[in-house]
């Protein structure tokens, strides 16, 4: 089928502005959307630019608005978007050039919450204890890419400087952790006025997140673990 | 620019990132990687990694030495294989006390699964030894490092990637030069020690697992440099790609019961391997998907068979193969909980690659004498751990055995050595390089030839190879080596150019091809993963020795090298 792709371009040596361009491929409904960038990028304009890597929804390269939406270039089809499909950067970060965006804002806050275990008790000789129960707490806040769908997915992000959902979800990822033993320092870093009493609940990152993380719920679990350590 | 690091590491995968875990704090060390750390192709492992923990069943480290042994088909040298084997203990441990989320016992303990070829008492039954978190073990492997990377403040140099090794008149190392990918600046990093973990080559064939990035950077570079690879024939295809995609399905989802099945229903590795059946190693299984399909019994006269995880529990299918699912249920819009999955074998792995030694250090004949201040590890490595063929979860282990084996070597050695002045002019060959590509004007595109490289290395150097058709193979090389001379790329800007990355990656992707063609005509025996139609039979007699190839003025040069063989001399291979 042939589909017509609207992506924003920007070239830093020669626009000020961004603008559109309009690209028709020959595609295959199962196919996905990277597949169409490939194809205009391979065979009509190899100057557009994208990062790309796994090509199957692993390594977090190619995260993108598409149709609106943050999405995994591919990890959507062209059949569920129909034949107009419009691909523009994420927000809320500095366009480098064309789709690619300068992510390093992204990981100095993922930086923060010192996502790491922290636990200097001497380890045993072998593997510490955990349980099933214990290691299930972790289960979802550890399928995290780094992708930044969810983080820029966020109104809030767009308008002030924040955590943002993706490093909390790593600093959930080792508050929930039974063999971390840094609690105090992460739940200061958290509860700070910028930390996630900025989250408003919007539920956008939970959409976004291409692996299915329940990003809300684990925001939510961070406030309430907060609220009675403290009490 | 000029940047001076006692080590310099290129590649933030398992390996890479194992390595500067070693080297971080205790020397000046940075890591360049193309891509961001968090996006390379470890992360995409899904299974486990293996090690004797022996915490489900009764398991000894000697058992997975002689699987590895057997599994790559006596090619593999023996005092690799022990290390690699009883370090895997040490190392899962270590990951494990760094945080690492392991699938648990109910007591506690890392839980374990089964995993192809792995076996009990040489050979008896399945044995459940592979480590695991759920189906992206190699995801928590990669998050786990570069979480220990920032703990160490690790210097990195996201998307720069690497065009030149620096090694002087006499052979010894001194440094990288590196394209800034972000600004069209070279950089000259110059350093007592390198580190190559550049990751596999995939991206040679049309039906891959890998990663787009996946070009061989590493290897072709020290291949360029008039230093010899080893073993560049042997290449796995592993058995279950999604089909036409080449998106791998983990052997994680046969260890937990699934079954392979043809056009009629039948278990066909029945008649293949009785004893391990659909747990066989991948090269056995990759050609008997094969065989089922030349003989008409693909799904519908097709070329793909059936993985069928329908008799599992359901929570098996959605917890403890998550991922898996998911992608079937993406790319495929079918439910591996009710629907058979398609599938065919899928370009995964190589097992040939830069030889070192066991501390990781890369060696130029067949007396391993090692070049001064230059390292390899992971993918790009050939120590040799898999012979002619790698066993399922042993690339995980490699990485982080043989990663953290050149890491503490490397520390050594920059602690005893000077810096090496650089050569004259240490970037002109690679400004060279990207200059001619961007000024270059043809009417050749880069992606027709991939493609037609990628077509042809498929069709005649993939799982079924003859002489006559890795000789037109390397006509096609000769051909493509041409017209890639006469390529025009686009984009003829400094910032982000993708366009010259890609036209890169193609160069790397052609010698790549060319060693593996090289050494698979000259290989005149089946083993492994190398089978020649023209010659089915393993021949020890005048085979059992490993490949080393140099490219010299005068074309490609082989010699061999012998097996190091300490504890299993050499037996039928049977499963």
């Amino acid at each position: 089928m042939q589909v017509t792709l609207r992506i924003q371009r920007f070239n830093p040596e020669t626009d000020t502005k961004p603008h559109y361009r309009e690209y028709t491929v020959e595609v295959e409904p199962t196919d996905r959307v990277l597949d169409a960038l490939n194809q205009v990028k391979w065979y009509q304009d190899g100057s557009l630019t994208y990062r790309r890597s796994c090509a199957h929804g692993i390594c977090g390269s190619d995260a993108m608005r598409i149709n609106g939406r943050n999405r995994l270039a591919c990890k959507v089809l062209i059949k569920d978007l129909g034949p107009k499909i419009t691909i523009e950067p994420l927000l809320g970060f500095k366009v480098i050039k064309d789709l690619v965006v300068d992510l390093e804002p992204f990981f100095a806050q993922y930086r923060t919450v010192k996502p790491y275990l922290v636990n200097d008790e001497p380890p045993p000789t072998r593997e510490r204890l955990q349980t099933p129960e214990e290691r299930e707490l972790i289960e979802d806040t550890s399928k995290c890419i780094l992708c930044a769908c969810c983080t820029s997915a966020c109104p809030i992000f767009w308008t002030t400087e924040w955590l943002g959902p993706a490093a909390i979800v790593n600093g959930h990822r080792f508050l929930f952790d039974s063999r971390d033993r840094a609690t105090e320092e992460r739940l200061a870093v958290l509860n700070q006025r910028f930390g996630v009493w900025r989250c408003r609940t919007i539920f956008n990152c939970t959409e976004a997140c291409p692996r299915g993380i329940q990003v809300t719920h684990a925001i939510e679990q961070v406030k309430r673990r907060i609220l009675f350590e403290q009490s | 620019m000029y940047h001076r690091f006692d080590a310099v590491i290129v590649g933030a995968g398992g390996a890479g990132l194992m390595a500067a875990a070693q080297l971080a704090g205790k020397c000046n060390v940075a890591v360049i990687t193309k891509l961001y750390p968090v996006r390379s192709h470890t992360g995409a492992a899904q299974g486990g990694i293996a090690a004797a923990l022996a915490n489900v069943e009764e398991d000894h480290w000697i058992w997975h030495m002689f699987d590895t042994v057997k599994g790559g088909d006596y090619l593999v040298d023996q005092d690799a294989a022990e290390v690699l084997a009883r370090e895997a203990i040490d190392a899962i441990i270590e990951l494990e006390h760094w945080g690492f989320p392991f699938n648990r016992l109910p007591d506690g303990r890392i839980d374990q699964r089964r995993f192809g070829g792995h076996t009990r008492n040489f050979g008896e039954a399945p044995v459940r030894r592979s480590c695991y978190a759920a189906d992206r073990t190699g995801h928590m492997i990669l998050q786990t490092l570069y979480q220990q990377s920032i703990k160490n403040q690790v210097v990195f140099f996201d998307e720069f990637m690497m065009l030149d090794l620096l090694l002087t008149d006499d052979g010894v190392c001194t440094g990288v030069v590196a394209l800034d990918v972000e600004t069209g600046e070279f950089h000259v990093f110059h350093s007592k020690a390198v580190l190559l973990a550049t990751g596999g080559y995939g991206r040679v064939f049309k039906v891959t697992s890998n990663a787009l990035s996946l070009t061989g950077d590493g290897v072709a570079i020290v291949f360029r440099r008039g230093l010899p690879l080893e073993d560049m024939e042997f290449y796995q295809f592993h058995p279950t790609g999604i089909y036409k995609l080449g998106i791998l399905l983990s052997e994680a989802c046969r260890g937990e019961g699934g079954i392979l099945r043809n056009g009629l229903g039948e278990r066909f590795m029945e008649r293949y391997a009785p004893t391990l059946l659909d747990l066989a190693p991948r090269d056995v299984v990759s050609r008997s998907i094969y065989h089922e399909i030349r003989e008409g019994r693909g799904v519908e006269g097709k070329d793909y068979v059936y993985l069928d995880l329908t008799h599992l529990p359901k929570e098996v299918i959605e917890t403890k193969l998550a991922d898996n699912t998911d992608f079937v249920r993406t790319y495929l819009g079918l439910d591996p909980v009710v629907d058979p999955i398609p599938i065919q074998p899928t370009a995964h792995y190589a097992m040939g690659g830069i030889p070192t030694d066991v501390d990781g250090r890369v060696t130029v004949d067949a007396q391993n004498t090692p070049v001064p201040g230059l390292y390899a590890a992971g993918e790009c490595a050939c120590v040799s751990v898999h012979g002619a063929n790698r066993l399922g979860t042993n690339s995980l282990v490699d990485l982080v055995v043989f990663g953290r084996r050149a890491g503490k070597h490397m520390l050594q050695f920059v602690q005893q050595n000077d810096l090496h002045p650089l050569p004259k002019e240490p970037d002109y060959r690679a400004r060279a390089e990207v200059e001619w590509i961007l000024e270059n004007e043809g009417q050749e595109k880069v992606a027709t030839i991939r493609a037609e490289l990628q077509e042809a290395m498929m069709a005649d150097a993939s799982v079924f190879r003859t002489g006559d058709g890795l000789r037109r193979m390397q006509d096609k090389l000769v051909e493509l080596r041409n017209r890639f001379t006469r390529i025009t790329i686009d984009d003829r800007s400094r910032t982000f150019n993708t366009d010259l990355v890609e036209a890169i990656e193609l160069g790397y992707l052609l010698d790549c091809a060319e060693a593996i063609v090289a050494c698979a005509l000259a290989r005149e025996e089946s083993r492994g993963a190398h089978y020649r139609e023209d010659f089915p039979q393993r021949d020890d007699a005048n085979w059992l020795k490993h490949t080393l190839v140099t490219r010299t003025s005068g074309g490609l040069e082989l010699s061999y090298k012998p097996v190091i063989i300490t504890r299993f001399q050499p037996k039928e291979r049977t499963y």
